[in-house]
């Protein structure tokens, strides 16, 4: 993906994240999450229905990296079953982690695609990602 | 002033991050290394001739530490691994055995962490209560204040001389004298003071003072308990072992050495403290004093070009000591701090330690400023020029 474009999706979804608000319906799993080398802190909402992805919703702190990476994330995932989810974070960590992935299926999350330049954001881009992997367990307990 | 004495300054890189830890001059690193090189040995052990050199190194920091911060005895002088540790050791081993469940301590919103959680357990254990000193709208600590917060069940104020959020210092020799006559101790948590300003523990008349020394151009992972005779001497020892007992016959008979020794239990970090007694070698032939002044001098230079940058805003307009916190508006304080970064400037982002301040100031979040003497007015306006054009910071910030 052109460094161009790339700015270009995470400033828009900085300035515009998708689904950012307060969330204080019960049908949702929650998790927080935070990194222990920075400040970013995000809470994350899920609704899941009949084990496909019906809504996401965030909130809170954090820097551009991690509100844009968030925003992507969400628009992503949403619609995506259970196995889809997994596959899809995977993809992202192993593009952050500088290991082979599938371009294919990130599309807009491809633009964190060179973030692993910058050793001390890779977490930023990571966070949100971090959170899901949480309520996918979450998800797994209460079956 | 005196770059060339730190390696550290020879790297292009602008340090503003002076709170958080300070760089060491070459004598510091050479003290360390020439223990460590030329007479390394245990201490308390003198029975040969580098073991007694190392005694002789060890006790000297602790004249110089008593005569740095002006304390009457050396024996009031006690090493630890650092502020958090001393403050630890003073809240477990002290206060623990004295307060009861009606006793109230007092401290305020912005206190680092180290200064609220020892607290906080301490509470849970004895049952009593934390209770805050309400701040002023500059976010200080008045006498005012602090008299009202007074009730007579208070037993402690627990307080920063100088706090890591917004720098600002409190009149403790005014609330040591209040407090005393309402027979209420009070502990002084003097991490972002030691290093910056002239310390005299017998003239503020504090019971307790803690501090850092990798914050005053010492090593990390030693720092200072100072209590007032009578005390230490109450203070129970945390840890207990080798180096601190007299003898241990059986569980009943257990004889512990006199102050301070019975508080440093085991081999103590003597590379560090004989670091520390470098450092405070350093500063004292620069003169607190003079490192004072400069730092509000180089203060006021920074924050009159700041005030000038109408997307900046100044957390701490007023503040008596090299702290400046801000943001950029509009920007989150880490994408800041990254984008500064970028032209190897080092300054922190985040809430630093004093997660509770957000109730009072409002900002869960800052970039934060915190000088030294060895910062310059040109790396001010390197910095200045990087925060003047938001289009850039805005740009480069990712
Ligand atoms: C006001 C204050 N208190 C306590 C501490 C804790 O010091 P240390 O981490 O060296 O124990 C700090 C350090 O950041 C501080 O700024």
């Amino acid at each position: 993906m052109d460094e161009f474009v790339r700015r270009e999706i995470i400033m828009e979804h900085y300035q515009n994240p998708r689904n950012k608000k307060e969330c204080h319906d019960d049908s949702y799993i929650k998790v927080n999450t935070s990194n222990a080398s920075c400040i970013d802190n995000l809470d994350i909402f899920v609704k899941i229905d009949q084990g496909k992805i019906k809504d996401i919703i965030f909130n809170g702190e954090a820097c551009a990296i991690s509100t844009s990476s968030c925003s992507i994330m969400i628009e992503s995932l949403i619609g995506k079953t259970i196995p889809e989810v997994q596959n899809f974070i995977e993809n992202f960590e192993h593009m952050v982690n500088e290991e082979p992935y599938q371009e294919e299926i990130l599309k807009e999350a491809l633009a964190y695609q060179e973030i692993y330049k910058q050793n001390n954001r890779k977490n930023c881009a990571l966070l949100p990602y971090k959170g899901m992997r949480e309520i996918l367990k979450k998800i797994k307990e209460d079956i | 002033m005196n770059r060339e004495d730190f390696p550290m300054l020879q790297k292009e890189i602008i340090y503003l991050d002076n709170g958080a830890t300070t760089f060491k001059p070459q004598c510091v690193i050479d003290a360390i290394v020439d223990y460590y090189s030329n007479y390394c040995a245990n201490a308390h052990r003198g029975d040969y001739d580098i073991s007694y050199h190392v005694d002789e190194q060890y006790e000297l920091t602790r004249e110089k530490v008593q005569k740095f911060i002006h304390a009457k005895e050396k024996e009031e002088i006690v090493f630890t691994s650092g502020d958090t540790e001393s403050l630890n050791m003073i809240a477990r081993g002290f206060f623990e055995n004295i307060l009861e469940k009606e006793d109230e301590i007092l401290i305020t919103q912005s206190e680092h962490a180290s200064n609220v959680l020892p607290w906080f357990r301490l509470a849970k254990k004895i049952g009593c209560q934390v209770k805050y000193i309400p701040l002023d709208d500059q976010h200080y600590v008045t006498m005012e204040n602090v008299k009202k917060s007074i009730t007579p069940h208070t037993k402690i104020i627990s307080l920063a001389y100088i706090t890591n959020v917004i720098g600002d210092k409190r009149p403790i020799k005014e609330i040591c004298q209040y407090a005393h006559e309402h027979n209420i101790f009070v502990v002084v948590d003097g991490a972002q003071s030691v290093a910056h300003k002239k310390t005299d523990v017998q003239d503020l008349d504090v019971d307790f003072l803690v501090f850092s020394a990798h914050k005053m151009c010492g090593p990390t992972g030693v720092g200072v308990l100072y209590g007032k005779r009578e005390f230490l001497e109450e203070l129970e020892p945390i840890n207990l072992g080798g180096g601190m007992n007299e003898s241990f016959d059986s569980v009943d008979e257990v004889l512990l050495k006199p102050l301070p020794t019975r508080l440093e239990a085991g081999t103590p970090n003597i590379a560090g403290v004989i670091g520390l007694g470098a450092a405070i070698d350093y500063l004292t032939s620069i003169g607190m004093e003079k490192i004072e002044d400069y730092e509000q001098h180089l203060r006021r230079y920074l924050v009159d070009k700041m005030i000038k940058i109408p997307h900046i805003d100044i957390i701490n307009m007023e503040s008596d000591s090299a702290i400046v916190a801000f943001n950029v508006e509009g920007i989150f304080s880490q994408d800041v701090a990254y984008y500064l970064n970028k032209y190897n400037i080092c300054l922190r982002a985040g809430n630093h330690c004093a997660k509770i301040l957000k109730k009072e100031v409002g900002v869960t979040n800052t970039c934060r400023i915190s000088l030294y003497f060895y910062n310059t007015e040109e790396e001010i306006d390197e910095l200045i020029d990087l925060l003047k054009d938001k289009e850039k910071i805005w740009k480069e910030m990712l």
